[in-house]
């Protein structure tokens, strides 16, 4: 074969072109990773520093008692995500898990619309004692306390 | 008494590790030889003690002992026989149990059969699986004791997870773990190798049924336990890019390319450093996957509880093993000889191709899945999803898939396009039909696109080895290598069908109303309570149509609720006709909607609406159809393999019987 390898270094240069294309990888990786990961906030957050329109992140919080309505097509809620220091209304089309309702914590993965109200694709809610998003562990440490006192 | 048996059967199996590990050791150096006789031996007994230990885990949790204080953090006597049974590995300490026994059982069962190698480097590598071994049962012992007592006994246990109560997830795990620790035998090959220097065709020969059993177990556990994700829990996805997923995921690339490269190996004598390099990686992996999913760092359905203590302990482990291998690889790597050389367009340097990027997105997928816990550090909080996975997995799948069409067209050693490329023209233009007819549907998003137009060309060429060939003189790893590689081309084309055209619909419906939700019309029936063993649900009763003059057929989803430990799960339904799955999911009573409505039907009817979420997804079951092929084809390769191995032993001891004969 024309040009084929010098075949006294057949061995570095596998090795070379295996180590360029895995830095390649390791590289994109890291690029898409800066992209691409989802962020998480709690609402006073994401109220000081909202994230670009169509950035999938995710919205940790109290549901406020008293904010969640039901749309006319019976499948579409809207609430109110809050943590004692600001609010943001949620809108959520889909069946929501059973341990969803008003004054406990929720994790909603989704987006920030252009009018300030987070559409979200899927809810986390708290599933039992062995599964509980991290956030919200956290979350009850720091601040579930108070907010659960306020909301009430 | 049984739980004091199995935690005896342990300490003494335990002991017998570090017998093993010192006796295989010593018998490498001059002075100690007499004491290689002893390893096979204390190998076999050390896994028929793990085995014992096991046997009474099972046995503790199959009577309900809730003295044992693992059955009473995790069972419950009102649970059904192969759930308590199940029970046994649902949990962080019977899983390492589990995990160890394998190792154990695995580790004795090459003792006994595996007679190609040098004696030495059985002995090197009989010596390493026990070192692995020692740490995990210095884990269980010290850190996880799972048959630890609880005083005063409890009345009753707390439960399982709902959601691990199904028949397919009892047996995933195990599946899994047969898996992930299978390829501790190779890890040992690699280092009884490395440790010898003798690392050849027959070094490949010998690693290659461990890998290919190990990677079999592999496949069809993460087959299954996609499946169990789709019908369980009830989002209608197959695939999430879950930490507890990807941990299953990555050993499976290593694996995947070790058995590529192990086949160079064996057949060319080439890639030699790089395997045993891989042996290291694949088994690595699995025990990343466990630290991930064990040590409780990451959120998952999986994950069973957050101890940090266990999770140090595991690190430990995996800075001692993985960091120890890597070492041993760099200072003995030199003194693994370079194997044959290849050109660049040969059998061989497909495989390398294969290898390369096969590894770079086990480096993509490992990354993602690290990412979370990196940036937690630095005191952000990310997760990482389809949105990274999806797009930098594909940028190096799909060239592997390409390649994969015409790599086992190609001759070992050397080889040129022109000749096998008049093969490949019936696929290339099955690709470009593909494309043309989905440009023509539009609307299909780029990766779908691929997909769909890949895999009738690929499912094409995989079966062009066979053309020419006597299909009755084939030798079935052959048949295993084609077999394979259309089941990639088969789930490849479900998961793009399903991502191009699923439809779904998401409504609240009156009792006797009909929703639409693709070719299907769909009536809800009525709704009505039902009980079972441990829980009471909701359910559904759809009458479903498809077409406008199908067949009416029912489907019962239920919304469940467990009071042990108490948690709701929805059942879904499932209908598959040879086009795909319809896919139903019962919500919850759709609350009044305001006051007008509700006096409106508080007049009219006391009917309420409830909620269904309904997919037509077409062509889904293929994904899991194509995981069970390419299952199967490492079936049939490691049939062959045996079979062969199996036949030369015959031959050679008739040889060996009819000179001894002529001597006599």
């Amino acid at each position: 074969m024309a040009g084929s390898i010098k075949a006294k270094h057949q061995r570095l240069v596998l090795l070379a072109v295996a180590l360029v294309v895995l830095i390649g990888a390791a590289l994109l990786a890291a690029w898409a990773l800066r992209n691409q990961a989802s962020y998480f906030y709690v609402p006073s957050d994401i109220v000081a520093r909202p994230p670009e329109p169509d950035r999938a992140v995710r919205l940790g919080g109290m549901v406020e008692k008293g904010s969640l309505k039901t749309a006319a097509d019976g499948v579409t809620v809207d609430f109110v995500v809050q943590d004692g220091k600001a609010r943001v209304p949620v809108t959520f089309r889909g069946i929501v898990p059973s341990l969803f309702v008003e004054g406990s914590g929720v994790v909603a993965e989704g987006r920030l619309g252009a009018n300030g109200t987070f559409v979200a694709d899927n809810l986390l809610a708290k599933h039992d004692e062995n599964y509980v998003p991290r956030e919200m562990q956290d979350m009850t440490k720091e601040q579930a306390k108070q907010v659960v006192a306020e909301t009430q | 008494m049984m739980a004091e048996i199995g935690l005896a059967a342990l300490w003494l199996a335990a002991a017998l590790a570090g017998l093993q590990l010192v006796a295989g050791s010593l018998a490498l150096t001059a002075r100690g030889a007499a004491l290689g006789g002893a390893v096979r031996p204390v190998a076999m007994v050390q896994g028929l003690l793990a085995l014992l230990a096991f046997a009474c885990l099972i046995y503790v949790f199959s009577v309900s002992d809730l003295s044992v204080k693992l059955v009473a953090l995790n069972s419950h006597s009102m649970k059904p026989l192969v759930y308590k049974i199940a029970g046994t590995w649902g949990n962080h300490e019977g899983s390492m149990l589990l995990w160890v026994t394998v190792m154990g059982v695995a580790g004795g069962f090459v003792a006994l059969v595996e007679r190609r190698l040098p004696e030495r480097t059985m002995l090197a590598t009989l010596a390493g699986q026990s070192f692995v071994s020692l740490g995990f049962y210095a884990f269980l012992l010290f850190a996880s004791n799972p048959f630890e007592r609880l005083s005063p006994v409890p009345a009753e246990g707390n439960g399982l997870n709902p959601l691990l109560q199904d028949l397919g997830l009892a047996f995933h795990p195990p599946t899994l773990y047969l898996g992930y620790v299978g390829l501790s035998i190779a890890f040992s090959f690699a280092i009884g190798a490395l440790i010898t220097s003798e690392v050849g065709p027959a070094f490949a020969r010998a690693m290659r049924p461990w890998v290919l059993g190990a990677w079999i177990f592999l496949t069809v556990g993460i087959a299954a336990g996609s499946y169990w994700a789709y019908y369980e829990l009830g989002w209608g996805g197959w695939w999430f890019w879950d930490p507890v997923e990807n941990a299953s995921l990555m050993p499976w690339l290593a694996a995947t390319a070790l058995l590529h490269s192990c086949s160079v190996l064996a057949s060319r004598n080439a890639l030699r450093a790089w395997t045993v390099m891989l042996g290291v990686v694949a088994f690595s992996m699995s025990m990343i996957g466990t630290f991930l999913v064990r040590s409780g760092i990451l959120t998952s359905v999986h994950a069973f509880a957050v101890d940090p203590q266990r999770g140090t302990f595991i690190l430990a482990l995996l800075a001692i093993y993985i960091g120890g291998a890597l070492i041993l690889f760099g200072l003995r790597a030199s003194s693994v000889t370079e194997g044959e050389r290849f050109a660049l367009v040969s059998r061989e340097g497909a495989l390398v191709f294969n290898n390369v990027m096969l590894s770079a997105i086990l480096g993509i997928v490992l990354f993602g899945t690290l990412y979370p816990l990196v940036a937690e550090t630095f005191g952000a909080k990310v997760s990482v999803g389809p949105p990274y996975f999806n797009p930098m997995g594909a940028l190096f799948a799909v060239p592997m898939l390409v390649v994969l069409a015409v790599g086992p067209l190609l001759r070992w050693r050397r080889d040129r396009f022109a000749r096998v490329g008049k093969n490949l023209v019936i696929p290339a233009m099955l690709v470009a039909a593909a494309a043309i007819g989905l440009l023509v549907i539009g609307g299909v998003a780029l990766l779908p696109f691929l997909g769909l137009a890949l895999a009738l060309g690929l499912a094409w060429a995989s079966l062009l080895p066979l053309k020419g060939r006597n299909l009755r003189r084939t030798p079935l790893p052959i048949w295993g290598m084609v077999t394979a590689h259309f089941g990639i081309a088969v789930a490849l084309f479900g998961m793009s069908s399903e991502s191009a055209f699923s439809v779904e619909k998401l409504v609240a419906v009156k009792i006797g109303e009909v929703t639409q939700v693709g070719p299907w019309g769909v009536k809800l029936d009525t709704v009505e309570p039902v009980a079972g063993p441990n829980w009471t649900a909701l359910e559904a009763r759809l009458l479903v149509r498809y077409g406008a003059d199908g067949k009416v057929t029912r489907m019962l989803p239920q919304s469940r609720s467990f009071w042990a430990p108490p948690q709701q799960t929805s059942e879904s339904a499932l209908l598959t006709r040879w086009n795909g799955q319809l896919y139903a999911v019962l919500g919850g009573e759709a609350p009044a909607v305001d006051d007008k409505d509700e006096a409106k039907s508080a007049a009219g009817s006391d009917q309420g609406r409830w909620q269904l979420r309904l997919w037509w997804k077409p062509f889904v079951p293929l994904i899991w159809l194509g995981g069970l092929l390419i299952a199967l084809g490492g079936a049939l390769a490691l049939a062959g393999h045996v079979l062969a191995d199996l036949r030369r032993t015959i031959a050679r001891s008739k040889i060996a019987y009819r000179r001894e004969r002529q001597g006599r």
